[in-house]
């Protein structure tokens, strides 16, 4: 236990500090574009991944870093991709919506909200098929819970019981909309309906979360069938990092101040000698100021190489222009 | 000689792939019965686990193909009539085609969608008359239209052993036609690559689809007083320019004609691409749908929106009259 302690205090640690880091790079206009932080809901993030290997499949939404971090890619060269340099781990291709490495099993991130659910859904099919125990799980939001083509998805795992964890991290809000005021039923009324087993969990404490998802992956494993995860957590700053120029007002500040005093970074850091915790953080600061220098430092792509990648095959477009 | 039919052609091929590639394998409707006879007889053969029945949740099985394809699969999703593509043209041409250049080369997503009974037919309305291969040109989502059955069978091979998405659609006047073909003489037939049906030195008529089987006609009547060459691009995306190019180099005068609406369309891209980069004697010509028509089940309201023989038999007159 203590060492899954250490563990998971060290994910959140790194994910939060990385997002701090992340959004100065964007009011530095280094990072172009800005980001979906996910301060808050690190526990997610950590305690879902904590339950993977790296054989295992994370698809990802636009809220992308944590679930980056916690599934094994590197922080230097995750940062060098939202900076979009060649050292990113896609290239400086993808930026902060799309971030994937799929050495680290990471299937990259629709932006389409909740489709990578349904692509996730295939590659569980194929999991499956295969017969490796392998198990993907795929991230969603709130609101993407009423997205046809996950609904379509849920029916089709259940179907086929292919090893898929579903999970959504409920943090209330759909960019600005309350859960509320757009979602009839409930998120897991929606996977009762397909006959998914589904739970609510505290997605606050990295260690709740750690439980409920070793339950559903072993199920998965196992040949169980898919399993709907909702994480109820919140997101203590912006939808979007244009949010700290717009000034919205969707949210009462006393709502968010009581958000915060179950912030998970300190929750698990409670957990752990104070030393260990210090020492974690020295660590994780070590870690993220070589990050941050590494992509800085990191060479851009060169403009003639913009079509680099477009087919698989390596086939080229005609130019834009014609000379 | 054997006869091959269109259809047969692409039950071939399937059959053919799937038996050389274990990781081929076809998700659709009503495929376990093989209502569009494309999967006839392959379930036998390879099981459920290769011939996936599918409910009806095209956006949902299209990004399971997606998936699937990401895991080192290579899905072949079978859709019945052409309007689903519409339905699934976010997760084609925003979720599949996007996967590479967003990885920066990490992902290959190597998906065929297979439509065989595209188009219209007569009397089946408004919304089963639509023909959207150009939404996915459009989108640099390889696309071909093969117009025989020896084509189908060589473009299907190559579509399914292709590393990016490829829409293919079977053109539905031209899925009853039948080939004489010896089936040692079936090969694989470049993406990309142009197929000149009949010689000609007045001018070239780039048919799209079933037109070619319309062009041939047209320049048969046309015997002794026009030279017509018939130019079938077989794949619309990527185009085979070069071909064409050397077509109209010999020609150098052009009519195209597409059963699909005209802004925007293949044909449209045919004349702006040669405009830019091809000498042409004289304007050239097309004939297409009219702009976004929709298609009525009345089937003389339908015809009058078809591209005729006629109407291509004019605009070859007009453009080589001296
Ligand atoms: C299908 C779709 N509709 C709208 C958007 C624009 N959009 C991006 S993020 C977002 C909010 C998503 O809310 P939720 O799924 O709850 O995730 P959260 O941002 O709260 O993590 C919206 C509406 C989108 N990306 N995809």
């Amino acid at each position: 236990m203590g060492v899954l302690r250490e563990r998971l205090y060290r994910t959140v640690r790194l994910i939060r500090r990385f997002e701090e880091q992340a959004i100065e790079l964007v009011r530095a206009g280094v990072v172009v574009g800005g980001i979906h932080p996910c301060i808050g809901q690190e526990a997610v993030a950590a305690g879902v991944c904590a339950t993977l290997s790296e054989d295992d499949v994370v698809l990802s939404n636009h809220r992308n870093h944590g679930h980056a971090l916690a599934k094994g890619c590197r922080p230097d060269r995750v940062m060098a991709e939202l900076a979009g340099r060649v050292t990113g781990t896609a290239g400086g291709r993808a930026g902060s919506l799309h971030v994937s490495d799929y050495a680290a099993g990471l299937y990259g991130a629709t932006i389409t909200v909740g489709h990578g659910a349904a692509i996730a859904t295939g590659v569980a099919w194929a999991a499956a098929r295969e017969g490796s125990g392998r198990v993907v799980v795929s991230f969603v939001g709130d609101g993407a819970m009423n997205q046809g083509a996950l609904l379509e998805s849920l029916n089709l795992a259940a179907l086929w019981q292919v090893p898929h964890v579903f999970v959504c991290e409920n943090n209330g809000y759909a960019t600005t909309q309350a859960v509320g005021t757009f979602m009839a039923g409930s998120v897991t009324g929606r996977a009762a309906a397909f006959g998914i087993p589904a739970e609510t969990v505290d997605g606050m404490d990295p260690e709740a979360v750690h439980e409920a998802a070793a339950r559903a992956v072993d199920r998965a494993r196992s040949g169980g069938g898919p399993t709907l995860l909702e994480l109820v957590t919140y997101r203590f700053d912006a939808h979007h990092t244009f949010e700290h120029r717009v000034r919205l007002r969707y949210r009462a500040e006393e709502e968010v101040a009581r958000w915060r005093e179950r912030d998970p970074v300190a929750l698990q850091g409670s957990r752990i000698p104070p030393d260990v915790r210090d020492r974690i953080d020295r660590e994780v600061e070590d870690v993220l100021a070589e990050a941050v220098r590494f992509a800085q430092d990191s060479p851009r792509p060169d403009p003639a190489d913009a079509l680099d990648h477009l087919y698989a095959t390596g086939m080229r477009p005609r130019a834009g222009v014609v000379g | 000689m054997p006869k091959l039919s269109y259809l047969k052609a692409l039950n071939r091929a399937l059959g053919d792939e799937m038996e050389r590639d274990p990781s081929v394998f076809v998700l659709g409707e009503d495929v376990h019965e093989a209502v569009t006879f494309v999967t006839a007889g392959l379930l036998a053969r390879f099981g459920p686990h290769r011939i996936v029945e599918t409910p009806l949740s095209e956006q949902g099985v299209a990004n399971v193909a997606t998936g699937a394809a990401l895991a080192g699969r290579r899905p072949v999703v079978e859709f019945a009539i052409p309007f689903l593509l519409q339905l699934v043209l976010e997760q084609v041409a925003n979720q599949a085609h996007k996967f590479s250049a967003m990885s920066g080369g990490q992902a290959r997503v190597p998906v065929t969608y297979l439509v065989p009974s595209a188009g219209w037919r007569p009397g089946w309305g408004g919304q089963h008359s639509d023909q959207p291969h150009g939404l996915f040109v459009h989108s640099g989502v390889k696309t071909v239209m093969p117009t025989t059955p020896t084509d189908a069978y060589g473009l299907l091979i190559s579509a399914i052993r292709d590393d990016d998405p490829v829409v293919f659609i079977a053109p539905r006047q031209a899925l009853e036609l039948r080939e004489d073909v010896d089936y040692a003489d079936l090969v694989p037939v470049p993406l990309g690559s142009a197929r000149i049906h009949r010689p000609g030195t007045d001018v070239t008529v780039v048919a799209i689809g079933h037109h070619v089987h319309d062009a041939l006609a047209v320049a048969e009547s046309l015997a002794g007083e026009v030279s017509v060459e018939v130019f079938d691009p077989r794949t619309l995306y990527p185009f085979d320019w070069a071909a064409l190019g050397e077509s109209l180099a010999r020609t150098g005068r052009l009519v195209v004609i597409e059963d699909a609406s005209r802004s925007c369309g293949v044909a449209a891209e045919v004349l702006a691409t040669v405009a830019e980069e091809m000498p042409l004697a004289v304007p050239p010509k097309r004939i297409t749908r009219p702009d976004g028509a929709v298609v009525g089940c009345n089937p003389d309201l339908d015809a009058a929106l078809q591209p005729t023989r006629d109407q291509l038999l004019a605009a070859i007159r007009q453009v080589t009259k001296p």
